[in-house]
């Protein structure tokens, strides 16, 4: 039986816990990974080494971190994200809420979108898709 | 002086686990200058040998392939001082083997004593990491000869595990006559010495 939504929380809270040194209770799913829970860069990896582990799913970096995206001359001018880099990070990143950045696309602000509930999303996408 | 801060292997499992025991001295300069008469092994440095205990066991499982670095120390508790005459035995089990890196979770004891925890995160350095190899494959192969990986290490099946191929071909190349200089035997192996000596 795949597992449920509140179980995937669960499993996730306490990789956060575990990988960040945060409390149980701070691990709410409105909680931005970097602004609140206060993520770095190399927390990433270690995030996506437990929930690899715990969910047996597995995580192309791409998919969470869509730096090609961020990077590529195509999609982004001045430091913003044009409207097709937008649509395109709609395609990649379906589980996450992109409305707040899509009303001021800024790059530099695109590593503070993600938030507990939009991993929880992507985790339960993983995990349907192994079931 | 020499980023060794561990003295030998004791055990080393591949891909699953390695012991090491790492002598407190005296006459060692990090026991002097970190606390000027309080002679302590400072936390750090337990935690770097800690590191590389690990970090070997997780490169070695790749053949030394991976270019494996110390990404997150994610935690670190000390229960007692280590002092010069403690004999420090630690033990780094890898809980999480992924494409991109490691955990390792590594235990210090003295004698029955656990005098510190840690939870390490390595991470391999990807084709975004420019800037080449982090060793001479010579040099490293040279390291962890005088470190016994090869003389306790065992594979899956128990078998005792031996260098890489190309670590071989490289020291083979640096001993050469008149490239000696090139770093196969490394600092204080002179060829010839019984670690430097090919596994067979």
């Amino acid at each position: 039986m795949p597992p449920t939504k509140q179980e995937i929380f669960n499993k996730i809270r306490a990789a956060l816990v575990d990988a960040l040194g945060v409390d149980d209770d701070e691990v709410i799913p409105q909680a931005t990974m970097v602004g609140d829970l206060g993520a770095e860069s190399i927390d990433f990896l270690d995030i996506v080494f437990r929930l690899e582990k715990t969910f047996g799913i597995e995580i192309p970096r791409s998919e969470l971190f869509p730096e090609d995206i961020l990077t590529s001359a195509e999609y982004v001018q001045n430091g913003r994200v044009t409207p097709a880099g937008v649509e395109e990070l709609k395609r990649r990143m379906p589980f996450a809420d992109l409305s707040r950045f899509e009303a001021n696309p800024a790059v530099q602000d695109f590593g503070n979108l993600l938030t507990v509930s939009d991993l929880c999303r992507y985790v339960e996408s993983k995990v349907a898709a192994v079931d | 002086m020499r980023w060794f801060w561990i003295d030998r292997f004791t055990e080393f499992e591949r891909g699953r686990r390695a012991v090491a025991v790492k002598n407190v001295s005296l006459v060692e300069e990090q026991i002097d200058n970190y606390l000027p008469g309080f002679p302590i092994m400072p936390a750090s440095v337990i935690i770097e040998g800690l590191a590389q205990t690990g970090g070997l066991l997780v490169g070695e499982s790749s053949g030394f392939t991976d270019r494996v670095v110390l990404a997150k120390i994610n935690s670190a508790r000390f229960h007692e001082l280590a002092v010069p005459g403690d004999t420090l035995t630690y033990t780094t089990i890898i809980e999480t083997r992924q494409a991109d890196g490691a955990i390792v979770r590594g235990t210090s004891h003295i004698q029955d004593r656990l005098q510190a925890e840690v939870e390490l995160v390595f991470a391999h350095l990807g084709e975004r990491f420019q800037g080449g190899d982090l060793f001479y494959p010579e040099r490293l192969l040279c390291m962890v000869r005088l470190l016994g990986m090869y003389d306790v290490g065992r594979d899956e099946h128990g078998q005792p595990i031996v260098p890489p191929a190309y670590m071989l071909d490289a020291e083979r190349v640096a001993n050469l006559p008149g490239r000696r200089d090139a770093g196969g035997a490394g600092e204080s192996a002179p060829a010839g010495s019984k670690n430097s000596q090919p596994a067979t």
